[in-house]
């Protein structure tokens, strides 16, 4: 995999330079007792042979009880599968906001989540239903504001990078009823403000992380929009600006076929990507999940900076990711050979 | 001439005082960056104590070093009894013979403690490569006691110059 990093980042006045390598040295020596206690805390990372042994569980209440073991969920008490990724997730973020003094250095990561959110809160609103468990926890903004937002249409309380694509999503549902498109904008401006922040970061893992999670999704929707026929003007509302792609080419290669799609990506870093490409949308995702892991695992050894921080954040995420396909698999009697083919690659 | 000869022992003075502060400012920040590095790993595992008490410990040699040279110039040049007569030359060439310890101190107190806060990772993973993690931190080391002996012996030496 090439590097992503755009050469235009490397052409700083000396003087810059010197006082962002001073201030990055500064602030990557703020980490060393965050850094430390993740070195401990990674032993308790899932290895292979962790997902071997869960394979090797027959049902998925089996499953549950060797997670129980290991310490998941509240007080390795036994709860529903969900109940207990949710408490996993919970308790990553609980370890991470302990650990850094200001958590927005972790936006990157949960403006997802409050995209997901603004998308929960205007269907809520529109269809005046109210669904449990509809919103996600761990965000940059509060359920509540969000649903206050929309519901007074009072998008002010928003912050800046969400007022107007707020508005836009929300008038699109409630003039036009299409949910879809309303969920095409909204995500499309998730996929920005994740690219941003991530890039503002000034941190190289994150910066990259980003890139690649957009690219995946830039290459996702053009895989569907050519299998729904969707014409260009959706691929222009969709498609997210990256570095490692021209997203103009991208929306050319999705009207003209997926083989052009092929094509245009043998000639991009993601070349390695196409066959599970052409294989399916999931073995392209596990492609891009793996190869954030191969690109994270170097952290392991680097005892200063915030990325061992956000690369065990990712691998938490992996991991809660991978066993939620494995008891899916053996919730549904799917079996152990197509359960393997989905399963991800582990951090440690 | 006559008149800057006087500042001889100035010159030598400070390098003396600035032996003993700048290894000393070093290891310091080198301690720090090694405690912290270790409270994060007892918070874990508080078993894993003395371990990393023994690697944050390493960088803060360099202080010592330096403690040591300026206590030996000190001596030499009378300021602690004794005769504190020394030519503007001779007290050039003791700051010269603390410059060493000076900068190599200082210097690997620093890198040595990037060393020990890698090793302590080590040791939060590994508990049992306590030994080959600490010899990384070690080797940096080596350095700080060449710089160490060279600075003594150039003392030494200067001391004995008739000039």
């Amino acid at each position: 995999m090439k590097n992503f990093s755009n050469e235009k980042s490397k052409l700083n006045f000396s003087n810059g330079k010197n006082k962002m390598h001073n201030n990055k040295e500064m602030t990557d020596k703020q980490y060393i007792y965050a850094v430390a206690r993740i070195r401990s805390k990674e032993l308790t990372l899932f290895t292979k042979s962790d997902i071997e042994q869960l394979m090797s569980c027959r049902t998925e209440m089996e499953c549950l009880r060797y997670l129980a073991d290991k310490g998941w969920g509240m007080d390795g008490r036994h709860t529903s599968s969900e109940q207990i990724l949710a408490s996993e997730r919970e308790k990553t973020w609980e370890l991470l906001k302990e650990l850094v003094e200001n958590v927005s250095v972790f936006n990157t990561f949960l403006y997802g989540n409050d995209y997901h959110n603004l998308k929960a809160a205007i269907k809520q609103i529109y269809k005046g239903t109210e669904t449990p468990n509809l919103y996600m926890s761990n965000c940059t903004l509060e359920p509540e504001i969000i649903i206050k937002a929309v519901s007074e249409h009072d998008f002010s309380l928003l912050p800046e990078h969400m007022r107007d694509v707020a508005e836009e999503a929300y008038q699109i549902q409630l003039r036009t009823g299409d949910s879809q498109l309303c969920d095409i904008v909204l995500d499309k401006a998730a996929l920005d403000s994740i690219y941003s922040h991530g890039k503002a970061s000034e941190n190289e893992l994150i910066s990259q992380y980003v890139e690649l999670k957009v690219a995946a999704a830039d290459i996702n929707i053009a895989i569907r929009s050519v299998r729904t026929k969707k014409d260009e003007e959706f691929l222009k509302r969709a498609l997210s600006e990256c570095e490692s792609l021209d997203i103009n080419k991208l929306t050319k290669c999705a009207l003209d076929g997926m083989e052009a799609i092929y094509d245009y990506l043998t000639t991009t870093v993601y070349f390695e990507g196409v066959p599970a490409l052409k294989e399916s949308s999931q073995a392209f995702e596990r492609w891009c999940d793996n190869l954030i892991i191969d690109f994270i695992r170097p952290q392991k050894y680097n005892p200063f900076s915030l990325s061992p921080l956000a690369a065990y954040l990712l691998a938490r995420e992996n991991e809660i990711k991978t066993v939620r396909i494995l008891l899916s698999g053996k919730r549904n009697d799917i079996s152990d050979d197509i359960i393997r083919e989905r399963l991800r690659e582990m951090y440690v | 001439m006559e008149m800057l000869n006087d500042y001889g022992i100035v010159l030598a003075l400070a390098g003396a005082v600035l032996a003993a502060l700048i290894p000393g400012i070093a290891s310091a920040k080198a301690v720090s960056m090694g405690g912290i590095a270790g409270a994060g790993v007892i918070t874990e595992d508080p078993s894993q104590f003395g371990k990393v008490l023994i690697l944050q410990l390493l960088p803060g040699t360099q202080g010592i070093y330096g403690l040591l040279i300026a206590f030996i110039t000190l001596s030499q040049i009378g300021v602690l009894g004794g005769n504190g007569d020394i030519s503007l030359v001779k007290g050039a060439l003791y700051l010269a013979a603390c410059l060493p310890i000076i900068i190599v101190g200082y210097t690997s107190a620093i890198r040595q403690a990037n060393a020990s806060v890698a090793s302590i990772g080590v040791v939060a993973k590994r508990p049992d490569q306590f030994g080959k993690a600490m010899i990384f931190p070690a080797m940096v080391e080596t350095y700080a006691i060449l710089a160490l002996l060279i600075s003594m012996l150039a003392v030494n030496g200067v001391s004995g110059l008739n000039i």
